[in-house]
């Protein structure tokens, strides 16, 4: 029991579009997950208590703190990460607006953003600058890139609109 | 202690003087090398640290050797190949390493052009250079790619500049695209956190309870799956394969550990600073002819201590291979570091090589060097195999070094007229820089906690020839006949400072701007007014009324409950003009709700990227202003969670209009500090203007000015 792993228990879930799968050891939380096994980078760890949102994911399209979830959470259900919303080649119109905006510094939190972003769009394809500042009030830029970060979350809500 | 102040502090030998960081790092193929493929990489000493550098000097160099902006590739640093450019710090990138890459590139091109020239018989000047091929009168006659010998490059630098006048610049002064921001928004594995390597462990820090706290035993119990803990006296750190391994054996030895601790943390930073030993100089003493003194105003300042507070925490990954030391780090300067690790390992220099990997943002010295001892301790007990360790969000807001809380006391003395007749300013802080690599005893946190400890120097302040430390900006850019200003330095630290931002400049910049505008209310002078008639510096003048025009500030109404202030400072003197016009609301705290600024940097080498940086660098000063202080009790630090040191979050970023005024003849100087204090000051006035009190005391909380109204109404 105290072996760190919990048996074999495999985890089985959808992430970004693909099956995937996992063995957690005891106590991982969905970050750990993500980063340590299935080899992702976008989901960061910035604090691992649900106040900087860094670690942003979608689990079924709704926006989630994984550095508290447990991976088990994720079992038989749908996770999407910044890797998930576009690639260079094909990028999602938030990742070209940020890029058409600059908006970005050092760029940490720019993954837990765009993730909270997606969702916003998602949910409110015309959201004012209000709508956009109370979607992203979870996540921390210590750069001061928020103008910008605005800016770009209203040009990639217009190109969506104009091109859905 | 970037490259200025090894300069200011050290001899420069007998050897021409070339530009920036190339007179210490003279051998051009340190800079650049070109490839037969079509590429050019540059080398340069200077890091990212998120603030665009990398991109700005990929400008600097597609500019001189006339190629494309995209066949530029920039090399991370690493020991000991790369140029030495000592730290990245001081907003002084571009002047150190850019100024080098420029002269660099522009003797690259020089050499190569003459190999062409020789070849192919067509004279020197016949020959032009498009995207790195040479075209004589007839057409083509060779390419930096068919002439790509590192051996052309083989050599020092000579003086003389080649580089191109600044009216035939299209690449450096264009808004070129950050090279680093695609990874970025596609998540990629960019970042120090995100490095793995075959084999790789982790690792996680058990901090003792206290500051000082002596580690005495660990009580018996199992630890989770393969981990193990790692002690060097009181160094104590766990290690385990998985994450998700370390992080809960961290815990469970936490809980486990037993410590001797001591109460060494002051009552208040405030008393502090008042009663701590501590060590005085002169900054400023002149005395010129005035008229008579007729009124004098006496205001004291203060700022606690406030954190780095990075989005990522500090994290490093060592490898041991017998007496040899692999280290991957986010430090502003690697052979600092090497030279630290070197003292606090007992090992030579030349077994431990350093690179370099971006972190988060840093905004100055916080764990990014810490971190890297604490992996090279945990990794020794895993020989062969890289360890990584990463800090939690408690150690990087509790346990890195923080900008030094400050007392600034001014007196003024105005004649007749309301004209400033004389000044005296007096300055008391810790030191602002305890930078690894400098003192002959290491500044890395473990060294005070393993078996053979020794006890972390007291901060320093780098002289005013390189830019201070308490004394940045301490002295006032306003024409004063007699001026004094003194420092005392704390010289001890129980509170671990060193540098963060603007170094000594927030604060002091609060204090002369506040004065500014009471002066100004006694003469019964409009703030801007009163400042442009006190000051000779044209490019002052220029940003003061940029700001002031941008804002509307002539017509600005009255308005109940809302305030508008100003505040002007040339950063360190001697680099980035800026002057701000902040808007403020009182509500139940004080909102910052637009800020207007004007910028002066000389040649802009990515105006974009400057814009960038002077807006980052003025919302970090409203969230200093508004929200930051760092806590502590007698043991430890107490605001070691986002919750317990809050910072500005989107609801309440200002709406942020700037303007550059272009100076393309100028030298460039850097953009990430100038915006940050003169921000502070804009606040505090506006503050004034809205409410009728005058904050001393920052943060400007709504309890921190309640205070001040009840100091001032009981007189
Ligand atoms: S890491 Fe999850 S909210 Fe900070
Ligand atoms: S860009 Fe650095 S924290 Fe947001």
């Amino acid at each position: 029991m105290d072996n760190g792993r919990d048996g074999d228990a495999m985890l089985a879930f959808t992430l970004n579009g693909e099956p995937a799968e996992g063995a957690p050891p005891e106590g991982a939380s969905l970050l750990h997950l993500l980063r340590g096994s299935l080899g992702l980078s976008g989901p960061r760890f910035g604090c691992g208590e649900e106040q900087c949102g860094a670690c942003m994911v979608l689990l079924d399209g709704r926006p989630g703190y994984a550095c508290t979830l447990p991976a088990e959470a994720a079992a038989g259900r749908a996770v999407t990460t910044v890797e998930g919303l576009g690639t260079p080649e094909a990028p999602h119109p938030l990742q070209a607006a940020f890029l058409a905006e600059q908006a970005g510094q050092c760029g940490f939190c720019l993954s837990g953003i765009l993730i909270s972003a997606a969702a916003l769009l998602q949910a409110n394809p015309d959201p004012d600058e209000a709508a956009i500042r109370a979607a992203l009030e979870p996540h921390l830029c210590r750069c001061g890139s928020h103008n910008r970060i605005l800016r770009a979350v209203q040009r990639a809500a217009s190109m969506m609109r104009a091109a859905p | 202690m970037n490259l200025a102040y090894v300069q200011a502090t050290s001899g420069d030998g007998d050897k021409p003087r070339l530009p920036g960081s190339l007179h210490v790092n003279r051998r051009l193929d340190q800079w650049l090398r070109i490839h037969a493929e079509g590429l050019v990489t540059i080398t340069p000493g200077k890091v990212e640290l998120g603030q665009g550098i990398l991109t700005a000097l990929a400008q600097i160099a597609a500019e001189e050797l006339d190629i494309a902006f995209a066949r530029v590739r920039v090399q991370a640093a690493a020991t000991p190949a790369s140029p030495n450019e000592a730290v990245t710090s001081g907003s002084l990138s571009v002047q150190e390493s850019g100024m080098a890459l420029r002269h660099a590139c522009a003797e690259a091109r020089a050499i190569h052009l003459s190999v062409a020239a020789q070849r192919s018989g067509v004279k020197l000047e016949a020959i032009r250079v498009e995207d790195g091929s040479f075209l004589g009168p007839e057409g083509p006659i060779g390419s930096y790619w068919a002439q790509a010998d590192d051996a052309l490059l083989a050599c020092e630098a000579s003086p003389g500049s080649r580089a191109k006048p600044p009216a035939a610049r299209r690449i450096a002064g264009s808004a070129a695209p950050r090279l680093d921001l695609p990874d970025k928004v596609f998540g990629a594995a960019r970042f120090i956190q995100d490095l793995r390597l075959p084999g790789m462990l982790h690792a996680r820090m058990v901090r003792p309870p206290a500051r000082r706290a002596r580690f005495t035993a660990l009580r018996d119990g199992a630890l989770p799956g393969d981990a193990r803990v790692v002690r060097d006296g009181s160094f104590l750190a766990v290690l385990a394969s998985e994450e998700a391994i370390a992080e809960a054996a961290a815990a469970r030895v936490t809980a486990r550990a037993e410590w001797d601790a001591e109460d060494t943390l002051p009552e208040s930073a405030e008393a502090w600073l008042r009663s701590a030993p501590g060590e005085d100089s002169v900054v400023v003493d002149r005395t010129e002819a005035a008229p008579e003194a007729a009124a004098t105003l006496h205001a004291r300042f203060f700022r606690p201590f406030v954190a780095h507070a990075s989005i990522g925490t500090c994290c490093a990954v060592a490898r041991w291979e017998g007496d040899q030391l692999e280290v991957w780090s986010h430090s502003q300067g690697i052979y600092n570091l090497r030279a630290d690790l070197a003292k606090a390992l007992r090992v030579p220099e030349t077994q431990i090589l350093v690179r370099h990997i971006e972190g988060a943002g840093c905004y100055g010295h916080n764990g990014a060097d810490d971190v890297a001892l604490d992996a090279a301790l945990a990794a020794r007990a895993a020989p062969g195999l890289p360890v990584r360790l990463l800090w939690s969000r408690a150690e990087e807001l509790g346990w890195a070094p923080f900008s030094s809380a400050m007392l600034v006391e001014i007196e003024a003395e105005t004649d007749a007229a309301g004209d400033i007749v004389a000044w005296r300013q007096q300055v008391t802080s810790q030191g602002h820089s305890s930078r690894p690599g400098r003192n002959p005893k290491p500044t890395l946190l473990a060294v005070e906690h393993v078996a053979d400890a020794s006890e972390i120097p007291a901060a320093i302040n780098p002289p005013l020839a390189s830019g201070g430390g308490a004394q940045r900006n301490a002295v006032p850019a306003y024409r004063i006949p007699r001026l004094q200003v003194g420092l005392r330095r704390i010289t001890a630290m129980p509170v671990r400072s060193s540098a963060l931002r603007g170094l000594g400049a927030p604060t002091n910049v609060l204090a002369i701007e506040s004065v500014m505008d009471e002066l100004a209310a006694k003469a019964g002078a409009d703030p801007l007014a009163y400042r442009l008639r006190h000051l000779d510096d044209a490019r002052g003048q220029a940003v003061l009324r940029a700001a002031a025009e941008l804002a509307g500030w002539e017509t600005r109404a009255k308005r109940e409950g809302i305030g508008m202030g100003i505040g002007y400072a040339r950063y360190k003197n001697s680099g980035g003009w800026c002057a701000v016009v902040a808007e403020v609301a009182a509500e139940a705290e004080i909102v910052c709700r637009h800020l207007w600024i004007a910028g002066d940097v000389g040649e802009a080498i990515n105006p974009d990227g400057i814009a960038n940086q002077y807006e980052g660098g003025a919302i970090h000063g409203v969230s200093m202003a508004l929200k930051e202080e760092v806590r502590f009790d007698r043991r430890r630090v107490t605001s070691d969670t986002w919750e317990a040191y809050p910072i500005l979050r989107f609801s309440e970023v200002p709406a942020v209009e700037f303007r550059l005024l272009a100076r393309p003849e100028e030298p460039p100087l850097g953009a990430g500090e100038a915006a940050l204090a003169p921000t502070i000051a804009a606040i505090a006035n506006a503050i004034h203007d809205a409410l009728g009190v005058r904050p001393h005391r920052m943060p400007f909380t709504a309890a921190n000015l309640a205070a001040e109204m009840d100091a001032a109404g009981g007189g």
